[in-house]
């Protein structure tokens, strides 16, 4: 269990000072996916690397399984960090050496002999996929395969916890679900509590089960990923999670139907539901619609059939799924 | 005149060449890289910022460096007297080179250091490496492509001011082009060791490079 407590950074540069995080109150359970979301700036990266005391934060505690990380000696942080490992962005392998060579690294420094992580090192490339390529150098792979050889080296000393700062925000979005599936699998199958930093709401849907969002250096909401999204309170958290109206285009020409999911109706597939019941076809003209934990959000614009009895039947099962609607375009008084 | 016996002083010039400027840069390289290691981590952006040691041993070395190796070595005289029992002859020399030469050395290291990726140490520092750690495992070895070649340049350097000792007694190629080519005009002695240096150059400098090249992993 990871408790933070009134946790603070202020940097200071010469006359200039930036409170990077301000009074940080979390506490994340073992075996949690917990997500941090937050926009540029907000202070994740300042946030994260307090926890493992990469930045030594200026006020506040960092409790790692009952201790306080800031009461001991600097040789006893450095075994710390062993079961508190960190991947990146950029994902920051050993440029001169092999994929294995990488993984053996932490072994090395904690003083496992040579052939011993070897031997570790290849299970891991096996927990990874990348059996083949233990000969290759970071060079070689691609950002995903690099990210998973970071994933390998980064579980090499048995974690208890994974730290993730940005890890999947310069890959592609397949790579990033591929990656998110893993790391979801490492907590699963090992029990790893994994701490995710992102800007990308999606990284917090597909695997976090918990989440804080932060703004401008403080967490402004927290609470499970479910309770969240379904109903975000504060402004940012709506702004990160809820979908605009972006991309579904203005009623021209037709008669049209706005439908509007604002989170009191389920997640299911009303287009076939309403071609079936009403016996029509449906002309979706646009769409920006979420499934946050089972519950539907976003706007569709469809078009209206002419015939009326048809329309007076499409918004009567409308009413009876709880969509709110409005009819736009021609023939609108 | 290139007689048999010039041949020999040319071949007993170039190993003493070879023999100080090898020696040398060994020394050189055994001071200059925990130079360059402290400059490198002492400095602000760092893994042990420490601004009076980063501070203190840049001016020393800025200090060594701004000295012209012929003053330097004059200067240095009785130093070299007291360390290697002479003042004359290519051991003798090595002192004033390996002087001249670790500072300058360390700034070479200090900025093969530098080009590393700050996320890489990072990296190895949230792994729970100690300093000594990253310094060996890390540092070290990233920069190794970037070393050699700055290794290459440092002996190119040091080949220089070797000849440059030549003037005042210190053997090698250099005494031998002062002493035929300058003092008793024998340009085409003259010529021969300037060739000899030229290629010794090259040698050192093709080689530092290939080697550079073949080690390093990012190229591939
Ligand atoms: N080493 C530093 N020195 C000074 N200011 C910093 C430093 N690191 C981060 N900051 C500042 O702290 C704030 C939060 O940065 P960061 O934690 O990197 O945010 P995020 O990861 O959410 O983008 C920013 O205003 C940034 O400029
Ligand atoms: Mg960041």
């Amino acid at each position: 269990m990871i408790e933070l407590k009134h946790l603070s950074k202020v940097y200071t540069n010469g006359q200039t000072k930036v409170e990077a995080i301000r009074d940080i109150n979390l506490t994340i359970e073992d075996g949690d996916i917990f997500g941090i979301i937050g926009l540029s700036g907000a202070g994740k990266s300042t946030l994260i690397r307090c926890i493992n005391f990469l930045e030594r934060p200026t006020e506040g505690q960092v409790i790692f399984d009952g201790v306080d990380l800031g009461t001991i000696t600097h040789r006893e942080l450095l075994k710390k960090r062993q079961s508190m490992s960190m991947i990146f962005q950029s994902f920051n392998l050993l440029s001169q050496r092999t994929a294995l060579g990488n993984i053996c690294y932490p072994l090395e420094i904690s003083g496992v002999d040579k052939k011993e992580a070897r031997e570790r090192a290849r299970e891991l490339l096996k927990v990874v996929g990348l059996a083949d390529k233990e000969k290759s150098y970071p060079v070689q792979l691609s950002g995903g395969q690099q990210q998973r050889i970071a994933i390998a080296r980064a579980l090499a000393t048995n974690p208890k916890v994974l730290l993730c700062d940005e890890a999947t925000s310069a890959l592609d979005p397949n790579t990033t679900s591929s990656i998110l599936e893993l790391l979801k699998e490492i907590n699963r199958s090992m029990g790893v509590t994994i701490i995710v930093i992102t800007h990308e709401m999606k990284v917090i849907e597909q695997i976090c089960n918990k989440v804080a969002v932060i703004d401008n250096s403080r967490i402004v909401e927290e609470g499970p990923v479910t309770e969240v999204f379904t109903a975000p309170k504060s402004q940012i958290a709506k702004q990160l999670i809820l979908p605009t109206n972006q991309g579904v285009p203005e009623a021209e020409g037709f008669r049209c139907l706005r439908l509007v999911f604002d989170g009191t109706s389920a997640f299911e597939p009303i287009i076939s539901g309403l071609s079936r019941s009403c016996d029509t076809n449906v002309n979706i003209l646009g769409a920006n619609t979420r499934n946050i934990d089972g519950v539907a959000y976003g706007q569709m614009l469809i078009q209206l059939p002419e015939d009326e009895a048809v329309t007076a039947r499409i918004k009567e099962y409308l009413d009876q799924k709880n969509v709110k609607y409005k009819e736009e375009g021609l023939n609108v008084g | 005149m290139l007689d048999n016996a010039m041949i020999a002083l040319l071949g007993t010039s170039i190993w003493e060449t070879l023999y100080m400027v090898i020696v040398s840069m060994i020394l050189s390289y055994a001071i200059g890289i925990p130079i360059g290691v402290i400059l490198n981590i002492t400095s602000k952006d760092g893994i042990c910022p420490n601004r009076p040691v980063n501070a203190v041993l840049g001016v020393i070395v800025n200090i060594f460096r701004s000295i012209p190796f012929l003053i330097l070595l004059i200067w240095m005289l009785p130093v070299t007297e007291a360390i290697v029992g002479t003042m004359v002859g290519p051991t003798s020399v090595i002192v004033p080179l390996v002087v001249s030469a670790a500072p300058f050395v360390g700034r070479m290291v200090e900025s093969s250091l530098s080009e590393i990726d700050g996320g890489v140490i990072e990296a190895a520092q949230s792994m729970g490496s100690s300093s000594w750690q990253i310094i060996y495992k890390v540092l070290l070895p990233e920069a190794k492509p970037s070393l050699i070649i700055g290794a290459a340049i440092s002996i190119t350097t040091i080949l220089g001011y070797s000849a440059m000792a030549g003037i005042v007694g210190g053997g090698g190629l250099g005494a031998v082009a002062t002493n035929y080519g300058l003092y008793r005009y024998e340009d085409e002695i003259m010529l021969i060791t300037i060739v000899i240096i030229v290629v010794i150059v090259q040698i050192f400098q093709e080689v530092g490079m290939i080697t550079a090249k073949k080690l390093d992993k990012r190229l591939k």
